[in-house]
């Protein structure tokens, strides 16, 4: 694979998707911080918000320690070059949250739906492009259907006004001969202006893998985290991800060394377990399930003896999707009443 | 039995139609005018029902309004037109039962509040959501028994139930249900999620209602009030079930139902549809009964 030359925009998910691992208890202090050090090693895009996106404050996804208000207004003053993205589910969050983050100086929106319901963004994304935001479209889960109906929904989100179409491997599922097919296309499709971005998880341990794939079909912007601290085993960790570009020749304007003392000095020590592919995240990417399940499914079998595994397995075998957490303890009282007869 | 109510439905579509279907069978509602704005499938079978139509909006079937004493107007069009339709038709004294996410009248949850709307003669009642009417109803049952800080709902839906005037505008459905938590449901604060779902088979409406408490629960009469208000929902949507709890975790109680439809003129799947078309249906029967027993009494007409 020949990606010298080639140009890639990194964007850091540690301090949203890492919200996941964290139970969303990331401190005002950690978050400033760890923002601090990436925007020092040339990080341009850092996430910050609820690990379900603005307003995923509430029982079914978790309380976080501080309010999106919060975070954004204590992290965006704090940077020097780097820019502040927000991530926004509609039927969670709604635009009043989106002009909220938009007052504080968040640069970057990103509008995330099912890969089949790209139609439920059309006022956020209006709304955010009528604010001259940098405006993402985000097809979250998008290993659950085939390229064309990926483009399809890709081409509504352009059409309501994403300057950035991603291809988002919620489930860590993809293999890169799909991620080429997918980015590919959507690359030949969308328009020229359009950019195309990948995100992906590593449950498959295939972050770095798929991410070089997305590159070569087309990607110009890659979401990875830095230590990997994110859902499931977590995102594609980026100090690795860069080591690899640095080596193949790829300009990402990051400093290498200063991003991996970000990862072991600031992001190692504030983890409450080890983001690594354990039995139970390598079953998210081999089911095909919704990566922040995981601690979900972890403490349905703790509280009701059904091991996650299979409560995983189940939720991939009925097409449960991004959002609905509140199924897991729902499945868990029913397999453990099943198996108490 | 009295003389049923005559009623009007405006808006032939899906939810208009299942409206129809359901009244027909009703013993206290005699759906007589289905309106459009155009020559449609939807007036066709309402033609085909024995309805009156008029195919020019509500200007079509306002001349006859006194005379076929039409007492009661389903709206099932947009929050756009409704306004419009509400004035109209109030003018004339008849009640709207406006299953828009207009809410220009007070909203309505059958089992929870519409003796009080009854009593206060409102002309206009909403329908909040189909959201709001699946879980209202459990956040109420908790609330009744004892003090509720905080409700919060999550609903999932079939993606082919979800129409594209709720795709269009998916905040109003998040707001407005938030909202008829706290006022209906008698929560401090509301919070409600939507998630669709585009699984084939599609699947079944499924709604979680998360409960914070202000003290420790009383597990037996939170447990006893929500079964008695399944019950009560119940006797106009049959598909209502509770699937598991009510779970008590600390101060937290949740409950995870299933709404499966009747399957009238949309699939069975489609149970937040069909709540819909159940409860503003059951609003308007429950008014006819109580006009029946005197307790109400219908805008005077010359």
């Amino acid at each position: 694979m020949d990606l010298a030359g080639k140009k890639v925009t990194l964007h850091d998910m540690s301090l949203r998707d890492g919200m996941h691992a964290k139970q969303h208890q990331i401190t005002v202090e950690q978050m400033v911080s760890i923002a601090t050090g990436l925007d020092k090693a040339g990080m341009p895009l850092i996430e910050v918000t609820h690990g379900d996106g603005l307003g995923g404050e509430s029982v079914n996804y978790g309380f976080p320690a501080h309010s999106d208000e919060d975070y954004l207004s204590a992290v965006i003053p704090a940077m020097n070059n780097a820019k502040v993205s927000a991530l926004l589910l509609p039927g969670i969050g709604t635009v009043d949250h989106l002009r909220m983050a938009h007052e504080l100086g968040v640069h970057t929106i990103r509008v995330a739906t099912h890969c089949t319901e790209a139609d439920v963004s059309e006022q956020h994304i209006g709304m955010a492009r009528q604010l001259d935001m940098d405006t993402v479209g985000f097809l979250m889960m998008a290993h659950m259907v085939d390229e064309h109906a990926l483009l399809s929904q890709a081409q509504l989100m352009e059409s309501y006004g994403a300057n950035c179409i991603y291809c988002t491997d919620s489930a860590g599922y993809m293999l890169p001969e799909e991620v080429t097919r997918k980015i590919g296309l959507l690359r030949e499709k969308l328009s020229p202006d359009t950019e195309i971005g990948f995100h992906g998880h590593h449950n498959l341990a295939l972050g770095v893998s798929n991410s070089l794939a997305a590159i070569e079909a087309g990607a110009a912007r890659i979401d990875g985290s830095v230590a990997g601290l994110g859902a499931g085993a977590g995102n594609t960790p980026l100090e690795i991800l860069c080591a690899v570009l640095h080596r193949m020749g790829v300009e990402d304007g990051i400093d290498l060394y200063k991003i991996m003392d970000v990862a072991e000095d600031l992001v190692v020590p504030i983890m409450d377990q080890p983001i690594r592919v354990d039995r139970d995240a390598l079953t998210l990417g081999y089911a095909g399930v919704y990566s922040s399940f995981l601690l979900f499914a972890k403490r349905a079998e703790a509280k009701y003896g059904v091991p996650a595994r299979d409560l995983l397995v189940e939720l991939g075998r009925r097409g449960t999707v991004g959002g609905q957490e509140d199924m897991i303890e729902d499945l868990a009282l029913t397999m453990a009443a099943e198996r108490a007869d | 039995m009295g003389d049923k109510l005559k009623a009007l439905i405006i808006g032939p579509g899906n939810i208009g139609t299942d409206l129809l279907m359901k009244a027909l069978r009703s013993d206290h509602i005699e759906p007589v005018w289905m309106v459009g704005i155009e020559e449609s499938e939807g007036i066709k079978r309402a033609r085909d029902m024995g309805l009156k139509t008029s195919v020019t909006g509500i200007e079509g079937a306002l001349p006859s309004v006194i005379e076929d004493d039409v007492r009661i107007a389903f709206d099932a069009t947009s929050a756009y037109v409704h306004a419009e339709n509400a004035k109209a038709l109030n003018a004339l004294g008849v009640i709207m039962v406006d299953l828009t996410p207009a809410a220009i009248g007070p909203f309505c949850v059958p089992p929870v509040n519409l003796a009080q709307h009854a009593e206060a003669l409102e002309m206009n009642v909403n329908m909040v959501t189909c959201g709001g009417q699946a879980t209202i109803p459990m956040v109420y049952a908790v609330s009744r028994v004892q003090s509720v800080e905080y409700g919060e709902i999550v609903a999932t839906v079939g993606s082919k139930s979800v129409g594209p005037g709720t795709r269009k505008n998916i905040d109003e459905f998040t707001r407005t249900t938030a909202q008829a938590v706290a006022e209906v449901g008698g929560a401090g604060k509301g919070k409600a999620i939507i998630v669709i779902n585009p699984a084939e088979p599609p699947l079944i409406m499924r709604d979680t209602v998360h409960c914070l408490l202000t003290d420790d629960p009383d597990e037996a009469a939170i447990t006893a009030s929500v079964q008695d208000m399944i019950a009560e929902v119940q006797r106009y949507v049959p598909g209502y079930r509770l699937v598991n709890g009510p779970v008590f975790d600390g101060r937290r109680v949740s409950i995870f139902l299933e709404v499966e439809g009747l399957g009238d003129f949309l699939p069975k799947y489609a149970g937040n549809l069909d709540i819909m078309t159940a409860a503003g249906l059951r609003t308007a029967e429950m008014l006819a009964e109580s006009v029946e027993t005197g307790k109400f009494a219908l805008p005077a007409r010359a």
